[in-house]
Order: C-alpha cells, then sequence, then structure tokens
C-alpha cells in the first residue's frame, strides 16, 4: 500500500506526491480519505441530534445550535460525504473498466478534488467563526436570507465553490466515458457502473448550474443587498425552492445511480452470472436520470403550486418507480440460478434489496400530492429519505469498498470485521429508521428541537437513538478493520474475485499507466470471455509502446485555496470593507494559476518500451 | 496505391470545396439576418412581431453556427449533438415550467 512507498520516500515527499499528483488512482484516495472524514463528522453531529431527542423536554443542546448541527448533518452527508466518496468510487474504477491509462483531462480531475476539499472547509469554518448555518441544507429563503450572523454565509460560499469542483469532475467523467474507452468497448458493452457514472455524469452537467445560480442569488441577497428572494422588494422567496429543488431531486438520482452500478456489477460478480436484463438496465438507468429532471416540484406540494401542477408532478414522480423497480427485478433474477458467493461485499448488495425497496415504496406514498400534505416536514419524510439515501448510496458505498478495495490498495478487507460491520450498520439502520415511519404518521414534525412527553412519541424516539448508536458502531468497526487491513492483511493477486471486467486483468494496486498495452474488448463482462476461452489475461489492442502520462501540478491546488482565501474576502466585506482585498488577493491568485496554466506547455512525460519490458520481466 | 490515394485526395479536395462554399454561403446569410434583425427594430414595428422574429432569428443562425462552423454536421459528433439538445430541452422545460409556475 502507499505507507510503503511513504516509507521509502519519507513523509514530505508523500505528502507533496499527493498535493500535486494528477493520477485518477491517487485522486480517489484523496477522494476516499476527504470523504470519509467528513462522513465521520456528519455522523459525530448525527448522533448529537438523537442525544437531544431521546427522551422528551431534554436540554443537551441548545436550539440554536441543534439547528446549526441539523443544518450542517444534511449538508455535510450529501455534499462532503456521499458525493466525494461516489467520486472516490468512480476515480478509481471507471478507467480501469473502460480500460483507459488515465481520465480525460487529469489537471481537472485534481482541481475539482481541491476545490472541494476546500468548499468543505470553508462550510465547517463555522463552526470555529461565530456559527455553522443553522436554515438546513435546504436553506429556503426567506429563513437563509434573514439568518443573522455569517452562519448561512458559510453554506452560500461553501457550496459555490465545492460545487464548482463536483461540476469540474462530471464533465471531466463525460468526457473520459465517450471518448476513452479501449478499442472494443462500444456503449452496450460497458460495464453497469460505467454506465451509470456516464448518467450521474450527465446528471451533474445539467442539474449542478441551478444550484449555482440559486446560491448566487442568495449570496447576493445576503452580502450585497438585493433582494431576489425578498418579497417586500418585489422578489420572491419560491424561485429559491424551485432553484433548489431543480438541482436537488436530480441530485438524489445522481448520488443513488452509480450505487445501482456498484451492486449490478457485485451482483452480478457473485453469482458469477452476467447482469440479467443489461439491456433493459441501461435503459432504466437513462430513463431514471431523464425522468429525475421532471419532478422537482414534489418536493414543493404543500407550497401552493394549485392542483393542476401538483397532479403532473405527482404523476410524473410516480413514473419513476417503474424503470426502479425494472431494476430491482434484475437484481433478483441475477441471483436466481446463481452461484452465489456471500461475503461483505454481497451482504451489503443483499441488504440493499429489501431496504431500498422499503424507501422506494414510501416514495411512491409521498408523491400521493393530496396524502402530501400530512406526510410533508414529518418524520416521514426522514424515514423516506433516510431509507433510500442510507439503505442505497451508503449501502452502495460500502458494497463498492469491499468489492474493489483490492484494486485500490492490493489487499482485501478482513472478513470478520466485515461481516461485523455490516450487521451491526444493518440492524442498527432499520431500527433508527423503521420506526421513524410511525413517528411521522403520529405527527411528529422534522427538524424540531425537542418533543413534550405524553404524546406516545417517547419510545419511538428512544429507539430510534439506539440504532444511531448501532451504526455508529458499525462505522467504527469500518475503520478498525482498514487500519487492521493495512498492518497485518497480505497483499493479493490482481482478481481475487474472479472477476469478469477489465479491473480486474491488471495487478493491484495497478502501475500509474495502468495498461501497459490497451486492452482488445471482444465483447460484455470482457475478462470473463477471454477466461471461457482459456486465455489468462486480455488480448491487447496493440503492440508495447512508450506510454505518454500527463505530469504533477500544484497548481490545482494553489488555485483552490485562491478561492478559498477570496471566500473569505466575499463573508467578511459585510462587516469591513477592507476586507475586499483579501477577495483580490484571493482571486489574483487563482487568476495568476490560470494564467499559467494558459501560457506554459505542459507536454506531460513518455515512459519508455524498454523500461515497461524491464517491469514485465520481474513480475 | 498511388491511385488510391489520388482519388482520396481528390474526394478531400472537392469535400473541402463544397464545405467552403457552404461556409460563404451561411456567413452571408448571417449577415443578412443581422440586418433584418436591425432593421426590424429600427423600422419600429409592432413588439409582439418583432421579439418572436427575433428569437426565430437568433435559433436559426445558432444553428448555422453549430453545424456549419463548430463542425456538427461531421461525423463523430453525435454525442455532442445529443447532449447539447438534451441539454437545450431540460433548460427549455425548466425554464418554461418556471414561469408558468410563477407567474400564472
Ligand atoms: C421511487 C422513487 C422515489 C419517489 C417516488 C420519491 C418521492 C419523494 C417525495 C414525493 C418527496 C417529498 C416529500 C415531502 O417533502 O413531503 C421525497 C423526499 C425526498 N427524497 Fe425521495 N423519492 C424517491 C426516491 C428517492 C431516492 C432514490 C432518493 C435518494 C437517493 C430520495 C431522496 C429524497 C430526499 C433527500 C428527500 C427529502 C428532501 C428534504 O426535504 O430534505 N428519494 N421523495
Ligand atoms: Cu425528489
Amino acid at each position: 500500500m502507499s505507507t510503503a512507498v511513504a516509507q521509502k520516500k519519507g513523509f514530505g515527499a508523500f505528502i507533496w506526491d499527493y498535493l500535486t499528483t494528477v493520477d485518477h488512482k491517487k485522486i480517489a484516495h484523496l477522494y476516499l480519505v476527504a470523504g470519509g472524514l467528513f462522513f465521520l463528522v456528519g455522523g459525530l453531529e448525527a448522533l448529537l441530534i438523537r442525544i437531544q431527542l431521546i427522551k422528551p423536554d431534554n436540554d443537551f443542546v441548545s436550539a440554536g445550535f441543534y439547528n446549526e448541527l441539523l443544518t450542517m448533518h444534511g449538508t455535510t452527508m450529501i455534499f462532503l460525504a456521499a458525493m466525494p466518496l461516489i467520486f472516490a468510487i468512480m476515480n478509481a474504477v471507471v478507467p480501469l473498466q473502460i480500460g483507459a491509462r488515465d481520465v480525460a483531462f487529469p489537471f481537472l480531475n485534481s482541481l475539482g478534488f481541491w476545490l472541494f476539499l476546500f468548499g468543505g472547509l470553508i462550510l465547517n469554518c463555522g463552526w470555529f467563526l461565530g456559527g455553522a448555518p443553522d436554515a438546513g441544507w435546504t436553506a429556503y429563503a426567506p429563513l437563509s436570507t434573514v439568518s443573522p450572523g455569517h452562519g448561512v454565509d458559510f453554506y452560500v460560499l461553501g457550496l459555490q465553490i465545492s460545487g464548482a469542483g463536483t461540476l469540474i469532475g462530471g464533465i471531466n467523467f463525460l468526457v473520459t466515458i465517450i471518448n476513452m474507452r479501449a478499442p472494443g468497448m462500444t456503449y452496450m458493452r460497458m460495464p453497469l457502473f460505467t454506465w451509470t457514472a456516464l448518467v450521474t455524469s450527465t446528471l451533474i452537467l445539467f442539474a449542478f448550474p441551478a444550484l449555482t445560480v440559486g446560491l448566487f442569488l442568495l449570496m447576493f441577497d445576503r452580502l450585497f443587498g438585493s433582494g431576489f428572494f425578498n418579497a417586500s422588494m418585489g422578489g420572491n422567496s419560491v424561485i429559491w425552492e424551485h432553484l433548489f429543488w431543480i438541482f436537488g431531486h436530480p441530485e438524489v438520482y445522481i448520488l443513488i445511480l452509480p450505487a445501482f452500478g456498484v451492486f449490478s456489477d457485485v451482483l452480478s460478480t457473485f453469482s458469477k452470472k452476467r447482469l440479467f436484463g443489461y439491456t433493459a438496465m441501461v435503459f432504466a438507468t437513462t430513463l431514471i436520470g431523464f425522468l429525475g429532471f421532471m419532478v422537482w416540484a414534489h418536493h414543493m406540494f404543500a407550497t401552493g403550486l394549485g392542483p393542476a401542477a401538483n397532479s403532473i408532478f405527482a404523476i410524473a414522480t410516480m413514473a419513476i418507480a417503474v424503470p426502479t423497480g425494472i431494476k430491482i427485478f434484475n437484481w433478483l433474477f441475477t441471483l436466481w440460478g446463481g452461484t452465489i458467493t456471500i461475503n461483505s461485499a454481497m451482504l451489503w448488495a443483499l441488504g440493499f434489496i429489501p431496504s431500498f425497496t422499503i424507501g422506494g415504496t414510501t416514495g411512491v406514498m409521498l408523491a400521493a400530492a393530496a396524502a402530501d400534505y400530512q406526510y410533508h416536514d414529518t418524520y416521514f419524510v426522514v424515514a423516506h429519505f433516510h431509507y433510500v439515501i442510507v439503505g442505497g448510496v451508503v449501502f452502495g458505498l460500502f458494497a463498492a469498498m469491499h468489492y474493489w478495495w483490492p484494486k485500490m490498495f492490493g489487499k482485501v478487507l478482513n472478513e470478520t470485521l466485515g461481516q461485523i460491520t455490516f450487521w451491526t450498520f444493518f440492524t442498527g439502520f432499520h431500527l433508527t429508521f423503521f420506526i421513524q415511519h410511525f413517528l411521522g404518521l403520529m405527527g411528529m414534525p422534522r427538524r424540531y428541537w425537542t418533543f413534550l412527553p405524553g404524546q406516545h412519541l417517547e419510545t419511538g424516539n428512544l429507539v430510534s437513538s439506539i440504532g444511531a448508536f448501532l451504526m455508529a458502531i458499525g462505522a467504527i468497526v469500518f475503520v478498525i478493520n482498514v487500519i487492521y487491513t493495512s498492518v497485518k492483511a497480505p497483499k493479493v493477486s490482481g482478481d481475487p474475485w474472479d472477476g469478469r471486467t477489465l479491473e480486474w486483468s491488471i495487478p493491484s494496486p495497478p502501475p500509474h499507466y495502468n495498461f501497459k498495452q490497451t486492452p482488445l474488448v471482444r465483447g460484455l463482462d470482457p475478462l470473463w470471455i477471454e477466461k471461457m476461452e482459456g486465455r489468462k489475461g486480455i488480448t491487447p489492442a496493440e503492440p508495447l509502446d512508450d506510454i505518454h502520462m500527463p505530469n504533477p501540478s500544484i497548481l490545482p491546488f494553489i488555485m483552490s485555496l485562491g478561492l478559498f482565501i477570496a471566500g473569505f474576502g466575499f463573508i467578511y466585506q459585510v462587516d469591513n470593507l477592507s476586507y475586499l482585498w483579501l477577495v483580490i488577493l484571493g482571486m489574483g491568485i487563482t487568476l495568476g494559476c490560470m494564467l499559467t496554466r494558459s501560457v506554459k506547455d505542459d507536454l506531460g512525460h513518455h515512459i519508455h518500451k524498454e523500461d515497461l519490458e524491464k517491469e514485465g520481466a520481474e513480475q | 496505391m498511388a491511385e488510391n490515394t489520388n482519388i482520396h485526395e481528390n474526394y478531400k479536395r472537392k469535400k473541402n470545396k463544397e464545405e467552403m462554399k457552404q461556409q460563404v454561403i451561411t456567413f452571408a446569410l448571417m449577415i443578412v439576418f443581422t440586418l433584418i434583425a436591425f432593421g426590424m427594430v429600427m423600422a419600429d414595428l409592432s413588439k409582439l412581431f418583432v421579439i418572436p422574429v427575433l428569437l426565430v432569428l437568433a435559433a436559426v443562425q445558432v444553428g448555422f453556427q453549430l453545424y456549419y462552423f463548430m463542425h456538427m454536421s461531421h461525423k463523430g459528433h453525435e454525442m455532442p449533438a445529443l447532449m447539447i439538445y438534451s441539454g437545450a430541452f431540460v433548460a427549455f422545460m425548466t425554464v418554461l415550467t418556471l414561469s408558468v409556475l410563477i407567474w400564472w
């Protein structure tokens, strides 16, 4: 693993290596570590929320602090944990699955990461600088425009900067998947994870601009005295809701689609069968992506759009359940008659199917607009989205990590610890959230600081809090597993699972050029085809030759640092105009880096044929 | 072989010529369109007439730009075309729905 390299090279060189890397595999490590840390922070916030709600009339935290915890939990989990962890898996896997040596824009790939990280840091700086954002992760105006202090400003600028990073990452993967597939890798031969990465990147491209626009308007309302969302100045606060959900609903599909891809690959590998209904799966993925843009107003049924609009959006929303159902059945049929291996990765996939189905069912219930007047803003909605996001996205990330860990680090995660993680987390998850459906139906509103005794809400909340602690234990066991594995576990071969797709045809961890010779793809599940025909590896598509690779660069880091500095300038110039100097300094750094990048030719470097041959002999 | 390349060269030259002709024509058309647009505004015609016509002219010009100057008609541009059209579609639907919902 990388630690071994670190000891050889010295700590400083190791850090410098990661600060400047443009290698998609190392950027995957960066996303994994940063996303993982934010996941732990978000989890801690969740535990504090659940401690506060463990009994009626509790005053473990103050009401104001509760609002901050709640806002930062949602924002952190969606933007700073789930998104980057998905990018971690996409970076680690997609280029390998399509037989590419790197992504299309390695420099932008690294820029995307650093923008995300610095954006996330700005968001969390609020904790230490007089109060974190406290207007909910949805930041509805006018609450968000009048919220005192700088809390919501951190939300606006942090998300704006990390959102730019996400947009860049999405575009990079779009171009990579469209242009860099190995010979023979047609669209209909791409592994399902690559397909979902493609559709997710498209959704990012189309959905994030709505958030960018919304955040700009909010920024001007808060920092420069405009009134886009201020009714008394002729604005309209409902516009924020629209902009947020035009982004927000596609965002939930941005998160879930890659998880669908992970499960498709995992289920097919461990059932020893090709994915059932591959074509239907591709079709369902694109259809979900498409419909995902036509349903945003289902979050606004209670806003008062009128019966016509509500009905249209209700029906469009229910339609999404159809392609989702297609997927569920295809997974079940993939299992049917397969030679099934059950290990940690597979457990997460098997646990996902019923959990996500529950979430989908409550989704359709919520989509009935008339009924949603009852459900809206109660714990029923909280239960719904945790069933789909935890039961879908988080389970998917765990499955992906157990499945691809050997590819990323050359070691298989410990199986016993993996199963302990699964069972504690799975039990904790259902304990926490199943009962929240009933709390919601009993009328407990979401986002409230306390609840009263004597309303039959005590038991439910207690059970829910106990479940949260079980989930925390599961997460901690996973961290222990990671440490234990990297210290103790033996190295494994490049193909520990008897895999089907290209990433398993190369060593683990892959050399930094991935494929010595570009592979020739002869069908779906290319490695499996070769195995069935008695060959050891993939047939190469080209003779051994020099390989061209991009050079590392520190510019992405400095560019993002510049925006980080400028962000503080924007926030604090309200108090004192001299902070505008920070804006000028920060923007100067960023623009200077862009200029440097534009005028300085960086042609990359070559790995020579002779060196590649020597390496081959060593192996 | 030599003959083969020759045929190929010939074909390419002919194709280039063809394309050049098209580009000149579209360029001329675009200038005409622009003149019409300015003319209509200066002639103080009814707004109800001018604005839709302006929009149509603009849309056609974008099409010219994409197809004749940015070579979207060439092979290998299917994916960018798909992306542009779906993006335009999503944006159009969104703006339409938003305006209907907010200002109805
Ligand atoms: C069968 C598919 C689905 C349907 C029909 C559906 C429907 C809905 C509806 C109608 C609401 C609004 C409820 C309200 O606020 O009153 C909602 C909320 C939500 N859904 Fe879903 N949903 C589906 C799948 C998903 C998936 C796959 C995810 C994420 C991975 C997701 C994440 C969310 C989130 C985060 C919210 C709440 C946002 C908030 O108000 O904070 N949903 N869903
Ligand atoms: Cu939604």
